[in-house]
């Protein structure tokens, strides 16, 4: 028998070492979205500051937007709420609100004392757009084409390495159109 | 004292069904949705299943398994309609596809090639003994003759 064949299970054990020690850097929080390349569910949901108002996918589809989901019960999204009013200020891309099982009256005041960044705000009272979109919990932030597309789905806190980072995707949705 | 114990288990049970909020009326589509919600995973609290869970997305997926049923949905349905939203990581038990063949596929392999290494060997193994044994090459009359000359000379 070849000695280097004597190797073979020394090999093999640095290999399975390599990938339980790369399994110990993955957040096992951070899920795929089921929805990605998919496009955005069909809805008819009130608007959160116009009751009246009923918004659908037709009110942001033609350009890239980012869908923030947010609730006033999340102490995460007041968080990242400072990083949201940046985005908006940068004016390079519209973020649609997604307040999700939140109180109408509670979302109304925290957008009027902590500043609005959102073009609009969809009132997703029960969650059951958030049940066809896949959220599991706010906040989370998707990145949709100008086909209403699904790109890319942030899980957590929206901080300035995100923005940078979903400024590169949206750069290359533009040179794809 | 035992009183005191006969009202306690009172209260417990009553606790435990305050938690159980879904009523059917057939017997059936209890069992099934104590199945499909004890089969699905909490996408939120991840070593949960639905059943187990108290994580708001969760009452609210238990709760749309509870419509669904009533709706008449199979259970096929209900298993497509969440893996659509919520991806294979709802399931309990992966279905089979590409992205999981190996985990599905490993192990018979490997102990496919474990079996073909043993055999393999040992087949090389029995060709070795018999290279010692049998396979000797046989002398014809002459060298025997021969061989039997060498030896006598050696006494001489």
């Amino acid at each position: 028998m070849p000695r280097l064949l004597l190797f073979i299970p020394l090999a093999l054990f640095i290999a399975l070492s390599f990938f339980l020690w790369k399994g110990l850097s993955i957040d096992p929080r951070k899920l795929p979205s089921a929805l990605i390349d998919k496009p955005f569910p069909e809805f008819q949901v009130a608007a959160l500051l116009q009751p009246e108002r009923m918004l659908s996918k037709a009110d942001f589809v033609g350009k890239p937007v980012l869908v923030n989901v947010w609730a006033t019960w999340c102490p995460s999204c007041r968080q990242e709420h400072e990083q949201l009013l940046r985005i908006a200020q940068d004016n390079k891309i519209d973020i649609i609100g997604l307040n999700y099982k939140d109180e109408r009256a509670a979302a109304t005041n925290w957008l009027r004392q902590l500043g609005n960044p959102y073009l609009f705000n969809i009132y997703d009272e029960a969650g059951m757009l958030g049940l066809d979109l896949g959220v599991y919990g706010a906040p989370e932030t998707y990145l949709l084409d100008a086909q209403g597309v699904v790109r890319h789905r942030h899980v957590g806190v929206v901080t300035a390495q995100t923005w940078v980072e979903l400024q590169a995707m949206i750069q290359a949705l533009g040179v794809k159109q | 004292m035992l009183r005191f114990f006969i009202i306690a288990l009172l209260s417990i049970t009553s606790v435990y069904a305050a938690i159980d909020t879904y009523e059917f009326k057939d017997k059936d589509k209890e069992l099934r949705f104590h199945k499909l919600s004890a089969d699905m995973r909490c996408p939120k609290c991840q070593n949960q299943n639905l059943a187990d869970s108290n994580a708001a997305i969760a009452t609210d997926l238990k709760q749309k398994i509870y419509l669904m049923l009533e709706a008449d949905k199979s259970d096929v349905e209900i298993v497509d309609y969440m893996v659509e939203r919520y991806g294979d990581f709802v399931l309990y038990e992966p279905r089979f596809n590409a992205q999981n063949a190996v985990l599905w596929l490993g192990p018979g392999v490997l102990l496919l090639l474990g079996l073909i290494t043993i055999i393999w060997l040992t087949r090389r193994r029995d060709n070795k003994n018999d290279e010692n044994s049998e396979s000797r090459p046989e002398l014809d009359a002459k060298q025997q003759k021969q061989l039997q000359q060498v030896l006598n000379k050696g006494k001489k």
